[in-house]
C-alpha cells in the first residue's frame, strides 16, 4: 500500500517528474548511446580486417606495417622482394596469399596494386567480404577499382579515366598511362573505402619509363608495347596471408620474423589492431567522460527537484507521521520515489536509445561504415543502468535526510 | 492498567528549540478512557504543541506524559511511532487526507504502522466500508481519490480513519473549523455516535465554545497550560 501511495503521490506531480524522468531517460540514453557508439567503433575498429592470419611486410614496428598496409597511413620504410614474396607463397601453411603494392596516389587517394585475390580474401566485420556496387573488378591491364568514398569524393563513374599520380601528394604524374574505372565498390567502413585498386602489373606497367622515382626524361613507352613486356614486379609493400589452419599461425610468424634471406616482420592484424587502439582510443575516454557528467547532471536535477518538493510535501509528511510512521518511514518515501524517478527514467532511456539505434543504425552505417549491433541490453549496460538508479538513491539521500529532520521538527503539526 | 486513564499528564515542561519557540507547561491533567474533552482555546494558546506532546512526536524536557499508562518518553523512536498508531486515532482541521491514495488507503493508512490495530479491524476492507456507511458517506466511495472528494466528506473519511480498529483514543484538531455550521452539526452527531459505539476518549481542541453541551467536561486551555513566550 506504501508503494501504491508513493506512486500516487508521484502521479499527482506528474508534470515535474516526467521532467526529472525525462532528464534522466536522456542522460541514460546519451551515455547508453556513447557506450554504444565506443564499442562499436572499437569494433568496427577491430573488424577493419578479418580472415587475414598474418600480415607480412619490411621490418619495422608492428603498428606502423599495419598503418601503412591497412589504413593507408604512412609510408613503408622498406620493400620485401618478389623472391621472398614468392618464398612465403610456397611455404606448406600458407594457404593464400594477397600482395600488395603501395606508393602511388590518385588526388588525396592511395593507390594500391593488388591481384584479383584481394577481393576474394580481404574480409571486414567478421566475414563480410568486399561487394562491387557497380561496374566490376579490374580485367584489363589499366582497370581499376575504386572504394566508394573515392566514387562520391571525385564523382566518378564508370568509365572515368584516372591519371595516378607518382608517389603521394606528388605533382608529377603517370600522366602517360591513364586508367579506366572499372568497378566501384560498396561502402566498408574500412580504409578500401578511400583506396584506388589496380592490378600488381599495373604498378609495375606505370613504371616503366621511370628509375630511382624519377622519369627517365624524353622516354615514353606506348601503352600496346607495355602490354607486352614482362610486368612481374621485383617487389611488393606488403602481403595478407591465410594459413591453412590456425593453429599453424604462430609457427609461420616466426619462420618469416627469422626469414635469412630478408629482414622481414609478420604480424597478427588482431593483435597489432588491439594495439594501435590503444593510441587513438583516447578519445572514447574523453566520450565517456563527458557523457558520466550528463548523467551526474542529470542526478543533480533530480536532487533539486526532491529539495523543491518538499515544502509543498509537509503536510503529506505530516499526515504519515501522525499515523504512526517514524521518520525512518519518511526517509524511505523520499528514496523509494527517487528509485522509481531513476528506474523509469533509466528504462525509458533504455527504450530511448533502441528507438534511437533502430532509427539511426543504417544512416550510420552508410554514412560512417560504423555498425551499431542491436541486441539485448548487455552485462555492463544493465550495470551502468543499475549504477544510475543506485546512484539516484544515494542523491536522493540528501533531500530525504532533510525530510526526516523537517519531519522530525514538525511533528503532526504542520502550520499552514 | 485498564483503569489507567487513557492520557495523564503531570508537572511537564517543554520549549521549542530555538529562540524564537515559545515553551509551555501542565501541571496535571487527565483523561479517563471512555471520556470526551473538549480543550476550548484560541489559536496560539499552545494546542499544537500539547498535542504533539500526547502524540509522542514532541517530548517533554521535564514530568512525564502518559499515554494509556504508559510513560512516552521511556519508548524508543521507533516504538513510539508505532505506539501512536496503535493508541491513537487523529484528525487535523482539514487536509487530513493523501490526496492521490484512494478512501480505502487513506483510511487503512494507520493500520500499516499499527499490527495489533489491524489485527482489531478484522476485515480491513468491511471494518472500513462499515465506518463509511455509519459516517453517512455514500457507498463506492472508497475506490474514489480523496482529491475529489467535498471538505465535508473528507473530514467524515478522516474520522473512519482515526476511529478503525478501534483505537482507545481520538485527538481530533479544530475538526469542523473548515465546515459550514449545518455540517458541523452532522459531523458531530456522527463522530459522537461512533465514539459512544466503540468508547474511545476523544480530545477535541477548538475555539467553538457553542459545542460544549456535547462533551463530558470542558476544559479551557488558559487554565490548564501555562504558556511562557520569550522576551523579545
Amino acid at each position: 500500500m506504501i508503494l501504491r501511495l508513493a506512486f500516487g503521490s508521484l502521479l499527482a506531480r506528474a508534470l515535474t517528474v516526467t521532467m526529472t524522468v525525462l532528464a534522466i531517460a536522456l542522460s541514460v540514453a546519451l551515455f547508453l548511446g556513447v557506450e554504444k557508439v565506443r564499442t562499436g567503433a572499437k569494433a568496427s575498429f577491430a573488424d577493419t580486417i578479418s580472415g587475414t592470419d598474418l600480415i607480412v611486410g619490411a621490418r619495422s614496428g608492428s603498428v606502423q606495417l599495419l598503418l601503412y598496409s591497412v589504413f593507408r597511413i604512412g609510408n613503408a620504410t622498406n620493400n620485401v622482394t618478389w623472391q621472398s614474396y614468392l618464398d612465403i607463397a610456397a611455404r606448406p601453411e600458407v594457404d593464400w596469399i594477397v600482395p600488395i603494392s603501395l606508393g602511388d596516389s590518385h588526388r588525396q587517394f592511395r593507390v594500391m596494386g593488388t591481384t584479383l585475390g584481394f577481393f576474394e580474401h580481404y574480409k571486414y566485420r567478421r566475414d563480410r567480404g568486399l561487394q562491387v556496387a557497380e561496374g566490376k573488378l579490374m580485367a584489363d591491364l589499366f582497370d581499376t577499382v575504386i572504394g566508394a568514398d573515392v566514387a562520391q569524393a571525385l564523382g566518378y563513374q564508370i568509365g572515368d579515366p584516372i591519371v595516378v599520380a607518382h608517389g603521394i601528394a606528388s605533382f608529377t604524374e603517370h600522366k602517360d598511362q591513364p586508367f579506366r574505372v572499372a568497378g566501384i565498390l560498396e561502402k566498408t567502413g574500412t580504409p578500401v573505402d578511400r583506396t584506388v585498386i589496380v592490378s600488381l602489373q599495373a604498378i609495375e606497367a606505370i613504371h616503366v619509363d621511370w628509375q630511382s622515382g624519377a622519369k627517365i626524361p624524353g622516354k615514353t613507352t606506348p601503352a600496346d608495347q607495355i602490354r607486352q613486356m614482362d610486368l612481374t614486379p621485383k617487389a611488393v609493400t606488403a602481403a595478407l596471408v591465410g594459413v591453412t589452419s590456425p593453429l599453424k599461425t604462430f609457427a609461420l610468424q616466426r619462420r618469416i620474423n627469422t626469414y635469412p634471406e630478408e629482414p622481414l616482420l609478420a604480424i597478427l592484424p588482431g593483435v597489432a589492431l588491439q594495439e594501435l587502439w590503444g593510441i587513438v582510443g583516447l578519445a572514447e575516454t574523453a566520450l565517456l567522460a563527458v557523457s558520466v557528467m550528463v548523467v551526474i547532471t542529470a542526478l543533480i536535477g533530480l536532487m533539486a527537484t526532491l529539495f523543491a518538493s518538499l515544502n509543498e510535501r509537509r503536510r503529506e509528511m505530516a499526515i504519515y507521521r501522525a499515523m504512526g510512521a517514524s521518520p525512518r518511514v519518511i526517509l524511505g518515501l523520499l528514496v523509494l520515489e527517487a528509485l522509481m524517478t531513476t528506474l523509469l527514467g533509466a528504462l525509458l532511456g533504455l527504450a530511448m536509445l533502441y528507438l534511437g539505434l533502430w532509427i539511426a543504425q543504417p544512416l550510420v552505417d552508410s554514412a560512417f561504415g560504423l555498425y551499431l549491433p542491436i541486441e539485448p541490453p548487455g552485462l555492463r549496460e544493465l550495470g551502468v543502468l543499475a549504477g544510475v538508479i543506485a546512484a539516484g538513491a544515494i542523491v536522493s539521500m540528501l533531500p530525504a535526510l532533510r525530510a526526516y529532520r523537517l519531519s522530525l521538527a514538525d511533528g503532526m503539526m504542520v502550520k499552514t | 492498567m485498564s483503569v489507567a486513564p487513557i492520557i495523564s499528564l503531570q508537572d511537564v515542561q517543554f520549549r521549542w528549540p530555538g529562540r524564537a519557540g515559545f515553551g509551555l507547561s501542565v501541571q496535571q491533567f487527565e483523561l479517563a478512557r471512555g471520556e470526551a474533552v473538549l480543550l476550548l482555546g484560541a489559536s496560539g494558546s499552545g494546542k499544537s504543541t500539547l498535542l504533539s506532546l500526547i502524540g509522542g512526536t514532541v517530548l517533554a524536557s521535564q514530568g512525564t506524559v502518559r499515554v494509556a499508562g504508559e510513560d512516552i518518553a521511556s519508548l524508543p523512536g521507533g516504538q513510539r511511532d508505532r505506539f501512536r498508531a496503535e493508541q491513537i486515532g487523529m484528525i487535523f482541521q482539514q487536509f487530513n487526507l493523501l490526496p492521490f491514495g484512494s478512501v480505502l488507503d487513506n483510511i487503512t493508512l494507520p493500520l500499516r504502522f499499527a499490527p495489533e490495530r489491524r489485527k482489531r479491524a478484522g476485515d480491513v476492507q468491511r471494518a472500513a466500508a462499515g465506518l463509511c456507511a455509519a459516517l453517512a458517506l455514500p457507498e463506492g466511495l472508497l475506490t474514489a481519490k480523496a482529491a475529489t472528494l467535498s471538505v465535508g466528506q473528507q473530514q467524515r473519511v478522516a474520522v473512519a480513519r482515526a476511529l478503525i480498529g478501534t483505537p482507545p483514543l481520538l485527538i481530533a484538531d479544530e475538526p469542523t473549523s473548515a465546515l459550514d455550521e449545518t455540517a458541523q452539526g452532522q459531523f458531530l452527531d456522527l463522530m459522537f455516535q461512533q465514539i459512544r459505539a466503540q468508547r474511545s476518549g476523544l480530545l477535541m481542541v477548538s475555539h467553538d465554545p457553542r459545542m460544549a453541551d456535547r462533551f463530558d467536561r470542558v476544559v479551557e486551555m488558559a487554565d490548564l497550560v501555562h504558556v511562557e513566550r520569550p522576551a523579545a
